[in-house]
């Protein structure tokens, strides 16, 4: 019989917060460095047209949780965590919907001693409190597109207060990984691919660029909610497609992690 | 031969009696003295002699020129077998031996390593001992008629262990076989899951274990001629015998074993030997290798160092043999092909492991066997198993983590667990039974689905899809509304029931197998006096989990037929389901396991063995679940169960790390022969390059096997890493993907001979993905 008590981390004293968790992935590997508790919270105010969670952009969608609650699921992994150099991600949705949450769990996740970071469009970035950016590692941050216009027309929202996000950031010498989805027929534009690099070129705290190739993975999910997924025809970039991506980014002096 | 003569044979100088012959003094030159000499024990050899390495896969060669030629023909022959429908040819009239057959080669030009189970590759032969049914029904399947002469002698002059058992049996026993409850019963075939040390062959020659055999035969007890005494001396006359014939055997290729190995080449042909006697004689549902490349590593060590091998010469040692492992092959019944997907051997072989001392037991060897997935490409035979310590080499974890990347072809087990319970010289039979090496050995038992026993407790002991009463007729449930504590006080006695005939008819089986089909090779390569396990097995842990689970945390209704008998359940509320780490859930998994492990030691065990249990389903899992109705877990009547311990499809809904430690609190003293767990990944979730995918598949494995914080470790995982649209094209397009291999509970199997059922049920397992 298993009968010796767990040595689990103690979860430390943080004032508990509610949130709206949508899911958990407690073995994530491509959000973040190393293996992570992913934490997906509901509720985004984007509607990116190739969102793979559409089930997630609901605002009061998912299981009201609190962050208290979530810390002590988050301590039973944290030796498999600190093993591997993984950590905490926050995702989404968009994590900024609920700053305070993020909040409470990062400053627990640091009391526990664990890495965190946080996935985020930036469209929010105002709503981050500096003593919630305190308690984030490293933040992964998606630019959708460089162009004004299209970046209103793919994720419904203007890109300006992502930039000024990106700013900040930079100016508390925050690390940050960029993140662009390739998207064919879509964001695969080179004058496109060109001002998201020329974005990151100038920025002095990004760390990592990761191109991400499309993928359409949440198409059953619109599906099932009964909405129209408009890129049912657009495929997944070719091989070719993400060196070229690649190949822009470096002219701009940009190198990313998938061009090594 | 003295003591002091052995010790200075063993510092003699190496050129100066190199090529004498196969003696001791020859034999031995070079390697480190010690008791190993004096008394039969590869353990001290091995521990004297190894040559841990702990750098990375850089050296390793790759296939020579004879190595393709002859892989290539092989090829060849089984695409010939798989347009023939299964079986290139079959012996109807000889029953095998290891005397029965002449010598059989590929394509002797290219071949360093020799031997064949009959006179030509691919050849099935026949072994009716075990049962002339299955030799018949097999022979049959593929378009051959047995030799009425055999069928004749089987079936009126000379009993088999299959007619054996059915003389014994009770109806209760022939109840419980028929209704399903019992699965796989080695009743009608070999049982398989004895692992002879092959590897005394190579470093004593057969002359030494002959002689050591006839002394204990001296000295047993004839004074009091017991019934233990008169199996005893008549057991060790078969051994004796069987020892001589494997050297004729031997000679029939040109070879004389009487003395040890010389050579690596040698070391290897002899093991082999050892091993193609077994499978000679046995047509076991497994037929493991044990643990042999640490081993062999200290003779291809002393030859690389003599210079009288090269890097590319010992690669294609370890390429012709597994090449010859590759060629196992056995004739069964369709329907038992259908059970395990293909034709499964379980030529298992163990790789790598710590020492007692800390030493890891990781050569070279360790290497080139691994990367004869490279040489020769994937394949679901060897059932290569690496012993996985936290204090393995980096070198090696990540050699392991890329050729599970690109193979899909490697199980773990955990080493840090099961050193402590066995040692540091055992291996894996089967899929994941442990024993001590030559010192060790199971009666396999298949096993029992306690899902279908939990309905059991539920119907009054009558069958839900016949209506017969098969377990005792005890006061069915009669609520609408289940209640916890009724159930379990309903499936505790029906538990003792399904254990005590279980047990029962595993003792019928053993003592006819002993009788009639007596494993004289393998039990020749073993110490006299062994511990013997009685290993039985559970099917449907995660259904009577999330069952009870369902009915104590929701609201479960059951919906009766008009006989009564309850066909559907219906649930309300949010159950906890195993596979999420959630305690509520994970703690009665735990119960079941525990409880039908105690309710099985009650029964006392044919030869005093020590009852073991496994948590494997092998792939019967599917036919487990077309055999059991409806269950409380919302599993609709014919689903399949999950394979193994793992939770079912689609419940484990938080991710891998959340799953697994589901599974590692799984005690494994509780069920010692074994708990396993298929794991299954797409390339991209490991993270995002190769270099990613190693270091977080290395860390996981480390994470898994030790570090959770509420076990001692969990003992087995597969693991898959494929993306499903590959599979879903090889059921399309089979010819495309000859060798596409995926591990299933315990071992490999080549996807595209999977049935179609068996495949969906593999592309409907959780995949762990990369999105939410």
């Amino acid at each position: 019989m298993w009968s010796t008590a767990p040595s689990m981390a103690a979860v430390p004293e943080v004032t508990a917060v509610d949130g709206y968790v949508h899911s958990v992935e407690t073995a994530g590997t491509v959000d973040g460095p190393g293996v992570r508790f992913v934490v997906f919270l509901a509720g985004c105010r984007l509607t990116c047209l190739y969102c793979h969670n559409p089930d997630t952009q609901k605002l009061g969608g998912g299981r009201l949780l609190s962050s208290r609650a979530l810390l002590q699921e988050i301590a039973e992994y944290k030796p498999y965590l600190m093993h591997t150099h993984g950590g905490v991600t926050v995702s989404g949705g968009e994590p900024l919907v609920q700053p305070a949450f993020v909040e409470a769990v990062f400053q627990g996740c640091k009391e526990l001693g664990l890495h965190t970071a946080l996935d985020t469009s930036g469209f929010l970035g105002a709503r981050a409190s500096d003593a919630l950016l305190d308690a984030t590692d490293l933040v992964l941050l998606d630019i959708k597109s460089g162009l004004p216009g299209l970046y209103q027309r793919v994720t419904g929202v203007p890109l300006q207060p992502t930039l000024e996000f990106a700013r900040r950031l930079e100016a508390r010498k925050q690390p940050v990984w960029v993140r662009f989805v390739l998207v064919p027929g879509l964001t695969d534009g080179e004058d496109n691919i060109r001002a998201v690099a020329r974005i990151v070129a100038k920025l002095k705290n990004v760390e990592r660029v990761e191109v991400l190739p499309f993928h359409k993975m949440g198409e059953h999910k619109w599906e099932e909610m009964g909405m129209e997924y408009k890129l049912k025809e657009t495929p997944s970039p070719t091989k070719e497609q993400l060196e070229c991506a690649d190949a822009i980014f470096r002219a701009e002096g940009v190198v990313t992690a998938s061009a090594g | 031969m003295t003591r002091q003569d052995h010790e200075s044979a063993a510092l003699a100088d190496d050129e100066q009696t190199w090529g004498k012959g196969n003696t001791p003094e020859v034999s031995w030159a070079g390697f480190t003295a010690g008791p190993w000499q004096h008394e039969i024990d590869v353990r001290d050899f091995i521990q004297r002699n190894v040559t841990p390495y702990i750098g990375d896969h850089k050296f390793l060669a790759g296939a020579t020129k004879a190595t393709k030629a002859l892989w290539n023909r092989v090829m060849e022959l089984r695409k010939e077998e798989y347009e023939k429908g299964g079986v290139l040819d079959a012996d109807t009239s000889v029953p095998s031996d290891l005397l029965s057959h002449g010598a059989g080669y590929i394509q002797p030009s290219l071949e360093s390593i020799v031997g064949l189970q009959t006179d030509k590759p691919l050849k099935r032969a026949i072994m009716p001992t075990g049962g002339v049914k299955m030799v018949v029904d097999g022979l049959k399947a593929y378009g051959y008629k047995i030799d009425p002469a055999i069928q004749e002698i089987f079936g009126r002059y000379r009993k088999s262990h299959n007619q054996g058992v059915f003389d014994a049996y009770t109806s209760e026993m022939r109840a419980i076989r028929k209704s399903g409850i019992i699965t796989g019963l080695p009743d009608a075939y070999g049982r398989g899951r004895i692992i002879g040390d092959y590897r005394r062959v190579a470093l004593y020659g057969v002359d030494r274990l002959i002689a050591e055999r006839e002394e204990q035969k001296d000295i047993s007890d004839a004074a009091r001629m017991s019934e233990e005494v008169i199996r005893e001396r008549e057991e060790l006359s078969d051994q004796i015998r069987a020892l001589k014939d494997l050297k004729v055997m031997a000679s029939k290729y040109g070879y004389d074993i009487s003395g040890p190995a010389n050579t690596a080449q040698e070391a290897i042909q002899w093991l082999y030997f050892g091993y193609l006697g077994a499978i000679k004689e046995q047509n076991g549902a497994a037929m493991s290798l044990g643990r042999t490349s640490t081993f062999l590593d200290i003779y291809v060590e002393r030859d690389l160092k003599a210079h009288r091998l090269t890097e590319s010469e010992a690669q294609a040692l370890f390429d012709q043999f597994v090449i010859k492992l590759r060629l196992v092959k056995f004739l069964r019944t369709p329907d038992y092909d259908a059970l395990f997907s293909g034709d499964p051997t379980w030529v298992t072989e163990s790789i790598g492991g710590m020492s007692s001392d800390g030493r890891t037991l990781v050569t070279k060897s360790s290497f080139r066997f691994l990367h004869t997935l490279d040489t020769l490409g994937p394949a679901p035979e060897p059932n290569l198993t690496v012993l996985w310590s936290h204090a393995l080499p980096q070198g090696f974890k990540d050699f392991c983590a890329l050729t599970s990347i690109r193979t899909s072809s490697i199980q773990y087990e955990n080493d840090d667990l099961m050193r402590g319970f066995w040692g540091d010289d055992y291996g894996i039979a089967c899929c994941v039974s442990p024993m001590r090496i030559g010192k060790q050995m199971q009666f396999f038992g298949a096993r029992a689905n306690l899902a279908k026993c939990m309905l059991y407790a539920l119907n009054g002991g009558r069958d839900e899809l016949t209506g017969e009463q098969i377990g005792p007729a005890l006061e069915p449930i009669s609520s609408d509304v289940l209640d916890y504590d009724e159930v379990i006080g309903h499936f505790l006695p029906m538990m003792d029931w399904l254990a005590r005939t279980y047990v029962g008819a595993l003792n019928v089986i053993h003592y006819m197998h002993d009788k009639y089909s007596y494993e004289r090779l393998e039990m020749a390569l073993h110490d006299k006096d062994v511990l013997r396990t009685l290993a039985c097995g559970m099917a449907g842990l995660s259904v009577v989990a999330d069952s009870l689970a369902a009915i104590k945390y929701a609201k479960v209704t059951a919906v009766r037929d008009e006989r009564g008998l309850a066909q559907d359940f219906i649930i309300e509320g949010d159950p906890p389901r195993f596979g999420n780490n959630d305690e509520r859930v994970d703690a009665i998994a735990r119960w079941a396991m525990e409880a039908f492990m105690e309710k099985l030691k009650k029964i006392p065990a044919y030869r005093n063995a020590v009852h073991t249990q496994s948590i494997l389903t092998i792939t019967s899992n599917v036919v487990y679940g077309k055999k059991t109705g409806a269950t409380p877990d919302g599993r609709k009547k014919g689903e399949p169960f999950a394979p193994g311990a793992n939770p079912m499809s689609g419940r484990d809904f938080k991710g891998a790390l959340a799953s697994m430690s589901s599974v590692a609190k799984l005690d494994y003293r509780h069920a010692q022969d074994g708990i396993s767990y298929t794991f299954s990944i797409v390339p991209s979730a490991l993270g995002p390059v190769e270099s990613d995918q190693i270091a977080n598949l290395t860390g996981l494995l480390d994470t898994y096997f030790g570090l959770n914080p509420h076990s001692n470790g969990a003992q087995h995982i597969n693991v898959n890493v494929l993306e499903r649209e590959a599979l879903l094209d090889a059921m399309e397009h089979p010819e495309k993907y000859p060798q596409l291999t995926i591990r299933v509970s315990g071992y490999a199997v080549n996807f595209v001979k999977l049935t179609r059922e068996q495949q969906l049920d593999v592309v409907n397992r959780t995949f762990h993905g990369c999105c939410a």
